[in-house]
């Protein structure tokens, strides 16, 4: 522990320059894995056991166990969908767990609320913060309980003199008088740890706040997290990328389809060991084959680029074949399907059809070339829940259905039925609104919706996420037989064994940009995992 | 490889950073003082304007008369002010406006002799139990107060059609020291508008320098954050429905002795000139910023114009009109001014951040 706390962190007029020099030796890698360090007291500040939470029939977490010590960086990993956020939520006491037990400073409790949590010591800092956008960041930091003069008016000045201490002991430079609206989210994140600060907070858990800072602002972030270890805070650390985890952090928890399944002090393991253990199910059966590949080019995107969001996508979907583009959540692979469809405009490269330029930002334009997007969140873009099942159906073709103008509701009935027959849809009464269907039934009025068109191309963003195992399955069988058809599939997948199982070609997203192409029989969960989370350059380099 | 493990920038970026926070400081101060500056700009050019086309504009008369007509906009104004910067407006203060003066004026065509703070008392209660009810609906069923005050201001102009029948209270029944209170002056300025100007001083600070104050602009701000830090949300909601009740309902005492004939018409479309005036004072439609001050000042400007046009012998259509667009224009100006403002400050975040 090389920030002791026999060093006051620019406690004195030291300044910034001061807190620069300290920060260097705590920037050498593997400088901090030191577990166990003095500072840190024997028994867990705080003690996550076995909690359980299912939200309905989907249980979210199945073994959630975490111990926190104060004076170290504990790291939490795992794939999308492992648990994590489940799991932070109910440390920030926003879910209640159905079973299991949590202590925090040795005492049992059950948070009732995020006030509760508050109140326990437990500041938990998210990737976006929400501030409010119009107040000063010192009223952002102590909004509801600012310091008061006499008439019990708010000191402003106080206010403002110990949010500048905050920042001073963290060494950061941002200005408490200044209103919070253009900060920089790692500004922001800064802004909400200070007033986890100034809530005395024992323990603070940060949800992937690396996401969206640049490196600078990662450095930063570091200098910021280690003043919080040396002044005894126990700390929760939530990032994909394992060489942050491996800079920072003492101790890692691993979790996996809702359990802990590692949970060991760093030293010692290696990106590999964390890999493995995030990942380690069985490997499914492939079904992807080289269909396609020699077939015609259906959707060319050539170096397309939209600022801040992905950089130099160029990529080739042929007739009959099955692209997945995977990646982490955030790894831009939605936003560059929402930009191919039009939805959103992007700021350099094009983007051709059957070898046609497809006009930019116009969804009407991407529909009348064969273009089908099935979103990623169905319930609120991909359906009209209120409106009926056929009527779900049949609205992108309504103008097939319609005689001058008007839609023949027989027509209308005949054309859902033969979809829902197809698709083999579970439900009551082609009339009954779309929401009285299970989620699995519900993409399947999605995908009839759009395959109803008959699409050269269809883009889909996460087809079978909250479906059920048995429709999962009918869904990817779906989009093999439409691949056979003849049809272009782009899958955005955060499942590996989906993406593995359905996949003929991968494309792997990291940080806006493309940074991996793997043929089915190349690709494995741990080269996927690897390429998205930054570990195969490293392995290359 | 993101440089996380990387050496940090240079040296004294830190330094480099701190400047160009005190400068982004600056610059959103002057902004902000800037909405305030920018109406009182604009007034004093237009009465500029107006006097070289027609001199008599300012004369003693004319400036009483703005004055005048100002204070009850004005302390309007205060209410509304509290309650959209919180992220909701109250349609009803025409209404209640009406129904107080009515009953207020009322009451002495009664008791002749009844002391004059017994009525403002009565005009009060009036309006704070609409304000109650108002902020009742909007905080505990959570319903839009578009809605809600839309719905009052139809029920309680109703409420008001239905007392006044065809009756109407006129100034020769009303006592003259009740009447009184809006024609005294100290040197030509009515003392009515030197209380209204430090109770909008008053509202002022206390929204800018108490705990409840702040909490409203948080709320406005981002309600979602506000109801995290603990804030009794629905409870300050509340209690801005409450007070924009109450002062229209001092208004409507304000407005019976102020033009002493009173039907059940009193203080119709009242609602939107001064929802325009807060608008066109710089206080955000959408809540967490603004000022009474500003607001008082939109309220000012408005009168000026009406004013003015009415001296220009330009026709009270165009009055409307001209209001509608300086609204507009305070709205795009007020979205302008925030875009810029983000833009700005992102791209400093990002010279000094990267």
């Amino acid at each position: 522990m090389e920030l002791g706390a026999g060093l006051p962190t620019g406690a004195d007029g030291g300044g910034s320059r001061f807190d620069n020099g300290q920060a260097g030796p705590d920037r050498a890698p593997g400088s901090d894995r030191a577990p166990g360090n003095e500072g840190a007291s024997s028994s867990p500040a705080l003690v996550l056991d076995h909690a359980t939470k299912s939200f309905g029939a989907v249980r979210a977490l199945e073994d959630g166990s975490i111990e926190l010590y104060a004076g170290e960086v504990h790291a939490l990993v795992g794939e999308n969908g492992a648990g994590k956020s489940t799991l932070v939520k109910i440390l920030a006491g926003v879910h209640r767990p159905d079973t299991g037990t949590l202590s925090v400073g040795g005492h049992d409790m059950t948070l009732s609320g995020p006030a509760a949590a508050r109140d326990a010591g437990i500041a938990v800092i998210y990737q976006e913060p929400t501030l409010f956008p119009d107040l000063t960041v010192a009223e952002n930091v102590f909004m509801g309980r600012q310091p008061l003069r006499s008439a019990r008016r708010v000191d402003r000045h106080a206010m403002d003199a110990q949010v500048s201490a905050v920042f001073t002991r963290l060494g950061v430079r941002l200005d408490p008088r200044r209103v919070a609206r253009g900060l920089s989210v790692a500004d922001q994140q800064i802004v909400e740890i200070a007033k986890a600060l100034s809530l005395e907070a024992r323990v603070i858990v940060m949800d992937e706040p690396t996401a969206a800072l640049s490196a600078y602002e990662v450095d930063r972030l570091f200098r910021v997290i280690n003043t919080l270890r040396s002044e005894g805070k126990a700390v929760l650390f939530i990032s994909h990328r394992l060489e942050e985890i491996f800079a920072i952090c003492q101790r890692v928890t691993v979790m996996r389809d809702g359990r802990q399944v590692l949970a060991l002090p760093l030293e010692g393991l290696t990106a590999d060991d964390l890999v493995r253990a995030m990942v380690g199910r069985d490997i499914v059966q492939r079904e992807g084959t080289d269909r396609g590949q020699q077939a015609e080019v259906v959707l060319k995107v050539e170096r397309l680029a939209r600022e801040g969001t992905f950089l130099d996508i160029s990529l080739e979907v042929h007739a009959g074949e099955i692209v997945a583009l995977a990646g982490l959540v955030g790894a831009g692979r939605t936003e560059v399907a929402r930009a191919v469809f039009g939805i959103d405009r992007y700021d350099a490269g094009h983007v051709e059809i059957e070898g046609r330029p497809l006009r930019k930002g116009s969804p009407t334009a991407a529909m009348a070339a064969g273009v089908a997007l099935v979103p990623e969140d169905r319930r609120q873009l991909g359906l009209v829940m209120t409106l009926s099942i056929e009527g779900n159906i049949a609205l992108p073709s309504l103008r097939r259905l319609s005689h001058l103008g008007i839609v023949r509701r027989t027509m209308e009935h005949r054309f859902a039925t033969d979809w829902a027959t197809r698709l083999r849809m579970k439900y009551g009464r082609l009339s009954d609104a779309v929401s009285t269907l299970s989620g699995g039934n519900q993409q399947k009025v999605v995908l009839a919706k759009w395959l109803s068109r008959r699409p050269r191309l269809l883009i889909v963003d996460e087809p079978t996420r909250g479906i059920d195992i048995a429709t999962k399955s009918e869904v990817h069988r779906l989009l093999i037989e439409l691949a056979d058809q003849g049809v272009a599939v782009l899958m955005i997948s955060s499942e590996l064994p989906e993406v593995l199982r359905v996949a003929d070609r991968i494309l792997v997203m990291r940080e806006g940009r493309l940074v991996a192409e793997m043929s089915h029989n190349d690709a494995s969960e741990e080269s996927i995992v690897a390429a998205a989370t930054g570990q195969l350059e490293r392995a290359v380099a | 490889m993101s440089g996380s493990i990387a050496p940090a920038g240079p040296k004294g970026e830190d330094l480099a950073g701190e400047a160009a926070a005190s400068r982004s400081q600056q610059l959103v101060d002057f902004v902000f003082r800037v909405r305030e500056l920018g109406i009182v700009a604009v007034l004093v050019v237009f009465a500029a304007v107006t006097t070289a086309i027609e001199p008599r504009f300012l004369n003693d008369q004319n400036i009483k008369f703005i004055l005048s007509d100002t204070t009850i906009y004005a302390l309007l104004a205060v209410g509304e002010t509290m309650v959209v910067i919180s992220r909701n407006v109250d349609l009803s203060v025409g209404s209640v406006l009406g129904l107080s003066a009515y009953l207020s004026a009322h009451m002495f065509s009664q008791f002749h002799d009844l002391p004059i703070f017994v009525v403002f008392l009565a005009g009060l209660a009036i309006g704070l139990a609409c304000g109650a009810f108002n902020g009742a609906i909007v905080a505990l069923a959570r319903v839009p107060s578009l809605v809600v005050t839309l719905a009052t201001l139809y029920i309680i102009r109703g409420l008001d059609v239905v007392i006044v029948g065809g009756n109407m209270v006129v100034a020769s029944t009303l006592p003259n020291s009740f009447i009184g209170i809006t024609t005294a002056s100290i040197v030509g300025v009515p003392v009515l508008f030197l209380i209204i100007a430090a109770f909008v001083v008053g509202a002022a600070y206390y929204l800018r320098s108490f705990r409840s104050g702040r909490e409203l602009y948080a709320i406005g701000s981002n309600p979602d954050a506000a109801r995290l830090a603990g804030i009794p949300t629905g409870r300050r909601v509340f209690t801005a429905f409450v007070v924009s009740g109450g002062i229209a309902g001092l208004a409507g005492v304000l407005w019976a002795a102020t033009y002493g004939t009173i039907d059940s018409t009193a203080g119709t479309g009242y609602e939107l000139q001064v929802v325009a005036g807060v608008v066109v004072g710089g206080v955000a439609i959408f809540g967490g910023s603004g000022t009474v001050v500003g607001a008082a000042i939109g309220a000012l400007l408005l009168q000026t114009i009406t004013t003015a046009l009415n001296v220009l012998g330009i026709s009270a259509f165009w009055e409307q009109a001209i209001a509608g667009a300086l609204l507009l224009l305070a709205i795009a100006l007020d979205r302008g001014i925030t875009v810029r403002l983000t833009a700005a400050l992102r791209k400093r975040n990002l010279r000094y951040g990267t």
